[in-house]
């Protein structure tokens, strides 16, 4: 160890303190909104003066979040499947071909990271109207697919950017054919790639809000769109059981991914080999 | 260039008849023709960037030729596509499938030919004894070491009984005394096999010590096709040459050549070499002398027919001694002499005076151009 001066080990306290400071910070919205869940008052205030678990119980009892729930769960499981086959197939064209216009393909693929989500819901909900589309589950599965799109592509795109082309070459050269060689070996190398681009677009897709503000119907809205419709009626502390939930919820996914598939493969940290 | 291999395409395992392939601008290999027969163990040498690795994929049908034929067994493969050929592949980093088991990885390419079960089983337990592996069946490629990797893949490649096993640089990511054991038993088991194989190295020790045949090459052509002897004692160019083997390169003067023998003036000291080693057809001029650090001679100064040289610095290898020797008369740079035992160690002190002579047979000429 090398002797430090006072100068210096100030400057070692100074940066942690700004390092407390910082994740404070990140999960100071959330520590308050768990904390004003269980306020037994029927309103949002903090700190609560009496505990309860009964927000708890209303919301999972309305109707309108049982069902929000339900739909949103719906819409997600076809949406980030959709898209999950949809973006392998587009990054595999990407990664193995050259062609002309394959920037201008790239670009239209990935431009829903520059187009606002409540312009991709206002233009289907116009889109919609004119061709006298119902506002059904299509609609907003089609929607959020578009949304999801770009975040599968580079997911999966990576995964095969990574992926040792000596692999298949071996697979050939054993006698397999180029369709048994993605069975057996492009695909299931690439498999954390594949849950990890499934699993975002999952996540994204049960948040998404506004886009979904747009092409969701009572019949059709999804739980982000069901808290909404709650806020502007009521303002107790539901709302905050709820984010609760939701948080945990999520925290129980990631978690059941990091036992059984390794969070750093399913984010993408590790090299898969 | 055509003769050589269609008349040798017969009996040849594996043919390529004036190939030629490039990469944009890049010539990677320029109308090359070369015929291995079954059962040779050839080796394409080169530095990087030579065309050895693209004749490789050529044969294993990763790419395709731009001119010129690709024939495995008397049948040209131009147009089959890799999995089609029968081929036995080991990669430099030996591409073991790391999702399968090592009993998985070796059965890979018998279940893609619909082998029956109880036959695959037994090829696999047989092709883990071959490589030494017996009862790693279950064991997963992350748990073996390098070298048990490489016996995997190379397990891997011959269950199929290929027609020809392609290596590409297996042993670059072994360790020294691991890599000559390796190299033993692929030799020892490629023998027993009588499998014709291709080996690509850019290490010119490994090609002398396991060819058959070595096929040198740079630029995208082959510069000398032959026996590991033939290649070291009679280098065909300056490249080959310089680049198989340790060597010197001394400066002299052609003086004449008289029937079977070419005089030559080093420093002002004749010597005669039989004239087959001199290339060219120029009776006189200069010419530089490529001589093996085993082929110098090194007397005491002022020895009739040596020239004057100084020792400049030794180099302990136990079984042999290489010192570094300034001729100024005959080299700009130090010249490498290799001398076995160890005697030299306490006799040669660097600043020693010596004289230095040539063994006349250990040696090739080439005129300066």
């Amino acid at each position: 160890m090398t002797p430090r001066s006072t100068y210096q080990r100030l400057l070692g306290y100074a940066g942690w303190l700004v390092v407390i400071l910082i994740l404070g910070f990140l999960i100071l919205p959330a520590a308050v909104v768990a904390i004003a869940a269980f306020n037994d008052k029927a309103i949002l205030s903090f700190p609560p003066q009496a505990w309860s678990w009964r927000w708890f119980e209303r919301a999972l009892a309305y109707p309108d979040f049982r069902a929000g729930f339900q739909n949103g769960l719906i819409v997600t499981a076809w949406s980030s499947s959709i898209a999950l086959v949809v973006g392998a197939m587009f990054a595999f064209v990407i990664d193995r071909y050259q062609f002309a216009l394959k920037g201008i393909i790239e670009g239209i693929l990935v431009s829903p990271l520059v187009i606002p989500h409540f312009t991709v819901g206002l233009g289907f909900l116009i889109l919609a109207a004119q061709i006298g589309w119902s506002r059904g589950f299509t609609v907003v599965v089609v929607c959020h697919v578009i949304l999801v799109l770009p975040f599968v592509l580079r997911s999966v795109y990576v995964s095969l950017r990574n992926l040792d082309p000596s692999y298949e070459l071996a697979a050939a050269s054993l006698g397999a054919t180029p369709l048994r060689v993605l069975l057996t070996v492009t695909v299931p190398l690439l498999l954390p790639g594949l849950v990890s681009g499934w699993l975002f677009a999952a996540i994204l897709s049960f948040n998404e809000f506004t886009a979904s503000l747009f092409v969701t119907s009572q019949r059709t809205q999804t739980l982000p769109v069901a808290m909404y419709n709650y806020v502007r009626e009521f303002a107790d502390p539901s709302m905050a059981a709820l984010s609760v939930m939701y948080i945990v919820g999520t925290a129980a996914l990631i978690a059941f991914a990091n036992r059984f598939l390794g969070l750093g493969k399913v984010l993408n940290i590790e090299q898969s080999h | 260039m055509t003769t050589l291999a269609a008349t040798m395409a017969d009996d040849a395992a594996v043919t390529f008849d004036q190939v030629t392939k490039t990469f944009g601008e890049v010539r990677a290999l320029d109308n090359v023709s070369l015929a291995i027969p079954r059962g040779e163990f050839m080796t394409l040498l080169g530095p990087s960037g030579c065309g050895k690795t693209t004749l490789l994929k050529l044969a294993a049908g990763f790419l395709g030729p731009d001119s010129g034929a690709v024939s495995i067994d008397g049948k040209l493969v131009n147009d089959v596509p890799t999995y089609k050929r029968e081929i036995g592949m080991m990669f430099q980093n030996y591409a073991l499938f790391p999702h399968m088991s090592v009993a998985e990885n070796i059965a890979y390419g018998l279940k893609t030919r619909h082998v029956p079960r109880q036959e695959i089983r037994k090829r696999v337990t047989d092709a883990l004894a071959l490589v030494k592996l017996a009862g790693m069946d279950d064991r997963k490629p992350k748990q073996l070491s390098g070298g048990q990797q490489q016996r995997v893949a190379l397990a891997r490649a011959l269950v199929i009984n290929p027609t020809v096993l392609l290596l590409d640089e297996p042993f670059s990511a072994l360790d020294k005394n691991l890599r000559a054991s390796m190299q033993i038993e692929l030799r020892d088991i490629q023998r027993k096999l009588g499998l014709t194989t291709i080996f690509v190295t850019h290490d010119q020790s490994e090609a002398l010590s396991l060819s058959d045949r070595m096929a040198v090459m740079s630029e995208g052509k082959i510069r000398q096709l032959g026996t590991p002897l033939e290649v070291y004692r009679r280098p065909a160019d300056r490249f080959v040459a310089s680049f198989v083997g340790d060597t010197n390169r001394l400066r002299g003067e052609l003086v004449r050549v008289a029937a079977a023998e070419a005089v030559i003036s080093l420093a002002g000291v004749h010597i005669s070499i039989p004239a087959e080693l001199l290339s060219g057809t120029a009776p006189s001029g200069p010419i530089d002398l490529f001589v093996r650090p085993e082929r110098l001679r090194i007397g005491a100064a002022g020895e009739a027919g040596t020239m004057a040289a100084q020792i400049v610095a030794q180099t302990y290898h136990g079984g042999h001694v290489d010192l570094q020797i300034a001729c100024r008369a005959c080299s700009d740079g130090l010249l490498l002499v290799r001398s076995s035992g160890d005697q030299a160690m306490i006799h040669l002190l660097p600043g020693t005076e010596v004289g230095l002579s040539i063994d006349a047979d250990g040696c090739v000429a080439f005129p300066l151009t």
